[in-house]
């Protein structure tokens, strides 16, 4: 609750900001205030369990110990990435101001993404996160490429939000309690009811969808590639393992007792979403893109805890979340750095910058899923999940098989960084602030933190 | 448990401690002389473990248990075990024996070569001390990251494919064990903790191998645990990563490599796959020993047509690993006790071989059989060594090798007349490609090549010499050994009962 109304009204803040200040670099300063006040307000509503704001809203948005660490995950991953990527927001172009309250709205809806407890509430949740996202995929308003990929996106995310509200209409219709609250929809016995199970996969196409699953992710290559890179970073990272909340919320409260009924289709999702993500990938040669793929192949590693759906499943997410957004932040983070975006770009790294060429090479470990990285952690969770599941125990073994291919593209930029030799005369990166390598630091040192005592983000579910 | 320094502590954070130093200082000198004073004091750590093997006795100074995962049930536990005790000594001894009679001084960055080494060493030793899978797995992985860094920079041409393949291979291998460990998990009983939280399951290594599980499912997780030691070992047709990796590494890579990576495949099997599934290895014995078999003698027919020294090298490699494997699965106590041996002997003698044919390429630059010749003209005292190393290899009477295939090859006939008869083939056909090298490359008129070459450094002729010394001391006299790992033997056929 306080994440979501203090995000909202730090959302209007930071819009009016500016209309008074004319200053480029105020902003910033006061969007990383904001999101520690939002972050603290969300901490303090962990500990006492009680909002600071109390309405009439009747149990339609519902806090526990697993949504509050993961609206905590996704605002401290985004406080980061202000402070990591803060000053490339910036520069991409004049109204700093809006587009730092446009990621303060799509906080909230990703706060509302991880506590509806009714069908509407998701819709919304869902909504208010898209929105603000096709204006950031466009906001490089004289380049082309950022044009094609928000009119693309906002064309596919409309079609499929309207796939969305479909899905909910059918449940809402086939469900005798009449009801949008996710725990009140009566399954029957048996056989689901017809119009129940075309809901459902309504809801299920338009869900995977939205975090890039195949056979849905045509979208996302072309938009990740065409947004401008730091919006990109946000995008891939905490939007997208918002959306993975809100789909294991809805399928484990609303559809989990049916879970045998579905599951064969999310098996069939998870192994397209790998096979697709990965292969491609491999054949990729600007780093953005192959980043667009491994998010996607990523994402077919995190559909296991859908498919699983049990405890671990749980745990595995926020750990997932936290490794996966973590080491995207970082990479995306180094190459918004680089003058060259292929991989080639990155020869020689690690001789005229070592530090930097360490911190890509343990975020990219960690995407891997080298032990020693959050990372592992997380693959390791998930694939705890999805054996303690029983069925299907195949998956697992295509899982890892896809995640050692995945280690051919991560690699590549490491044996680019650090066995080839730099095209002579052109620097390879930016100006490189202290403040950036001080931040890159951190998140070097939280994956290795996460990777070797997982409990410091899992344990909080219990506390 | 207690608040002293233990002997697992020492071997795993010294040479931590070691890498860490060896990358800040920089300069090629000190990080050479840090790297060997620190492997020099694991050494005579490693040494001192061997007078506290009493296991009631000494509990506290072998043993590292710490709470790691409490919701998992998972402990950083690491302890010494007759097994771990000789593969810590093997790997103790190998580095300070590369450290001393190579050099990379002629390559960039120096100290980080140094500092990875020392850090490969860590997670070796943690490889043969875990007894807790997760912790097991941990340290596989993390002896594996370092040496890709360390072949990938330092190595020769084609390092970056060969290297990756290498990567990739054992990577996809230990991820297949991942499965099977969290398996294998997932049904182990319930274990509680001091302070009274109850874990579902345990990674310790005793409740693995008390796991419930059917003959089926132990079937299929042998398979995947298989894959990943056969890939390390390697066995035939997982070994198409070894020739090329071998032949790209620099040399003290490929000495570690050869010499003690090798071993964690066969220490897999003995610890993990063996005891956790009795069943399925009784099923799956006479597949393995065949594949073995014809790894033996498929590696030694490439041997013999091998012109590249390093190559043929790996290639002999494989074919001895073979042969262990297969004895390892004969599983009569002879056969064990010789595979113990000769696991240690392999691993002196391996790293003898490398250090010869290092010191052939930095003289005269060729790795090519048929480019060298005569250097027993011009280079006597190293002709004499590798003749004495080589023997060994072929394993001749009174060198250390013999004593190990011997009871390997009795084990081995005792189990399968046939089976032994072929895998025989593979001494013979090891005689025919080693002594064909020796003539060829140190023998005959002497080749443009190696006219110009000189003797051996005394550092080098120190390595060597004490070498030989390990040959022909556990040659004659292998008791000591055999009593240092009879403890190994006798827990393996406990557990296989």
């Amino acid at each position: 609750m306080n994440a979501i109304i203090l995000s909202a009204i730090w959302g209007v803040v930071m819009m009016f900001s500016g209309v008074f200040i004319k200053s480029k670099t105020i902003p910033k300063y006061l969007a990383i205030f904001g999101l520690t006040l939002v972050f603290i307000a969300n901490a303090t509503e962990f500990v006492s369990h009680q909002s600071f704001f109390r309405f009439g809203i009747s149990d339609m948005l519902k806090t526990d110990n697993f949504n509050l660490v993961f609206i905590a995950i996704a605002l401290g991953c985004t406080l980061i990435y202000f402070l990591l990527s803060g000053s490339e927001i910036e520069k991409v172009g004049e109204h700093v101001g809006e587009y730092f309250a446009l990621i303060f709205f799509i906080l909230c809806g990703v706060s509302l993404a991880a506590t509806f407890n009714t069908l509407l509430m998701l819709f919304i949740g869902i909504e208010i996160i898209s929105i603000p996202l096709y204006i950031l995929t466009g906001s490089d308003k004289r380049n082309l490429k950022s044009n094609e990929a928000a009119l693309k996106y906002f064309l596919m995310g409309a079609f499929s939000t309207g796939i969305l509200l479909m899905g909910i209409a059918f449940v809402y219709g086939g469900n005798p309690n009449a009801s949008f609250y996710i725990d009140q929809i009566q399954l029957g016995h048996g056989e689901m009811p017809v119009l129940i199970s075309i809901g459902l996969l309504f809801i299920l196409v338009s869900l995977s969808f939205k975090v890039s699953a195949a056979p849905f992710h045509f979208w996302t290559p072309d938009v990740y590639d065409g947004a401008p890179t730091v919006f990109t970073s946000f995008m891939s990272t905490i939007v997208k393992v918002a959306g993975f909340f809100a789909f294991i919320r809805l399928f484990e409260h609303a559809f989990g007792s049916i879970h045998d009924q579905w599951q064969t289709l999310i098996v069939i999702i998870t192994v397209t979403t790998l096979l697709i993500g990965n292969i491609t990938a491999v054949f990729q040669q600007s780093v953005k893109r192959m980043l667009a793929y491994s998010s996607i192949a990523q994402a077919g590693f995190m559909m296991l805890a859908i498919f699983a759906l049990n405890d671990k499943a749980k745990e595995g997410l926020l750990l997932y979340s936290a490794a996966y957004s973590l080491a995207t932040i970082g990479i995306f983070g180094v190459l918004t750095k680089m003058q060259d975006y292929t991989i080639d770009g990155f020869n020689g790294l690690a001789k005229s910058n070592p530090f930097l060429a360490l911190a890509t090479t343990i975020c990219l470990l960690s995407l891997t899923g080298v032990p020693l990285t959050a990372g592992f952690q997380s693959k390791f969770f998930m694939l705890m999940a999805a054996i303690e599941n029983g069925h299907h125990i195949w998956l697992a073994i295509v899982a890892v098989i896809f995640a050692a291919i995945s280690a051919y593209y991560y690699f590549r930029i490491i044996q680019a960084m650090y066995f080839k030799d730099a095209a002579s005369g052109q620097p390879t990166t930016g100006e490189i602030s202290k403040g950036f390598q001080l931040m890159l630091g951190l998140i070097v040192i939280l994956i290795i933190v996460i990777g070797v005592y997982p409990e410091i983000v899992i344990g909080w579910l219990y506390h | 448990m207690g608040n002293y320094i233990t002997f697992p502590d020492l071997l795993i954070w010294l040479p931590i401690l070691a890498g860490i130093i060896c990358f800040s200082v920089g300069k090629e000198k000190a990080a050479k002389s840090i790297a060997i004073l620190f492997s020099l004091m694991i050494l005579g750590v490693s040494i001192s473990t061997l007078f506290f093997t009493n296991e009631v006795k000494y509990l506290m100074y072998n043993n590292v248990n710490y709470l790691w995962l409490k919701y998992l049930g998972a402990n950083y536990y690491i302890g010494l075990d007759p097994l771990g005790r000789m593969l810590t000594l093997l790997t103790a001894i190998a580095f300070p024996m590369v450290f001393i009679s190579t050099s990379i001084s002629s390559k960039p960055k120096p100290a980080s070569f140094y500092g990875l080494m020392m850090l490969t060493q860590a997670g070796l030793m943690g490889v043969f001390m875990a007894l807790d899978a997760l912790s097991f797995y941990f340290f596989w992985e993390l002896a594996l990251v370092p040496v890709y860094f360390l072949s990938s920079i330092w190595g020769g041409e084609k390092r970056i494919q060969a290297t990756f393949k290498f990567f990739v291979y054992t990577f996809a291998g230990s991820l297949l064990m991942l499965i099977g460990i969290i398996y294998v998990y997932l049904h182990t009983g319930a274990r509680s903790f001091e302070d009274g939280t109850l874990a579902a399951h345990s990674f310790s290594l005793s409740s693995f191998y008390n796991a419930q599980l059917t003959a089926v499912e132990q079937n299929g997780l042998f398979a995947l645990f298989f894959v990943a030691f056969a890939i390390k070992m390697p066995i035939f047709p997982f070994h198409t990563w070894q020739p090329d990796a071998y032949d790209q590494s620099p040399t003290p890579v490929t000495m570690v490599l050869s010499g003690i990576m090798v071993k964690m495949g066969l220490f897999g099997v003995m610890r993990w796959l063996i005891p956790v599934f009795p069943m399925a290895t009784i099923h799956f014995k006479n597949i393995v020993i065949v594949l073995s078999i014809v790894g033996v003698v498929y590696a030694s027919c490439i041997a013999m047509m091998q012109d590249n020294i390093k190559k043929l090298i790996a290639y002999s490699s494989i074919a001895h690993i073979g042969l262990m494997c297969a004895s390892l699965f004969a599983m009569n106590q002879i056969s064990i006790q010789g595979v113990l041996l000769q696991m240690f002997n392999h691993g002196i003698n391996i790293i003898g071989m490398w250090i010869v044919v290092e010191i052939i390429e930095n003289k005269t630059g060729i790795k090519k059989i048929s480019a060298l010749g005569g250097l027993a003209n011009t280079a006597p005292v190293l002709t004499i060594f590798m003749v004495i190393i080589s023997l060994a290899n072929i394993a001749l009477p009174l060198t250390n090798a013999f004593t190990g295939e011997f009871l390997m090859f009795s084990g081995l006939y005792n189990y399968n007349k046939w089976f032994a008869a072929v895998a025989g083939l593979g001494i013979i056909l090891s005689a025919v490609y080693t002594l064909n090298m020796i003539q060829k490359v140190f023998y005959g008129s002497v080749h443009h090549t190696t006219a110009e070459t000189t003797d051996i450094t005394w550092n080098q002729k120190l390595v060597l010499t004490i070498i030989v010394v390990i040959i022909f001391f556990v040659g004659i006299y292998p008791q000591p050994l055999i009593e240092l790992t009879k403890g190994a033997v006798d827990n393996m056929m406990i557990s296989i009962k």
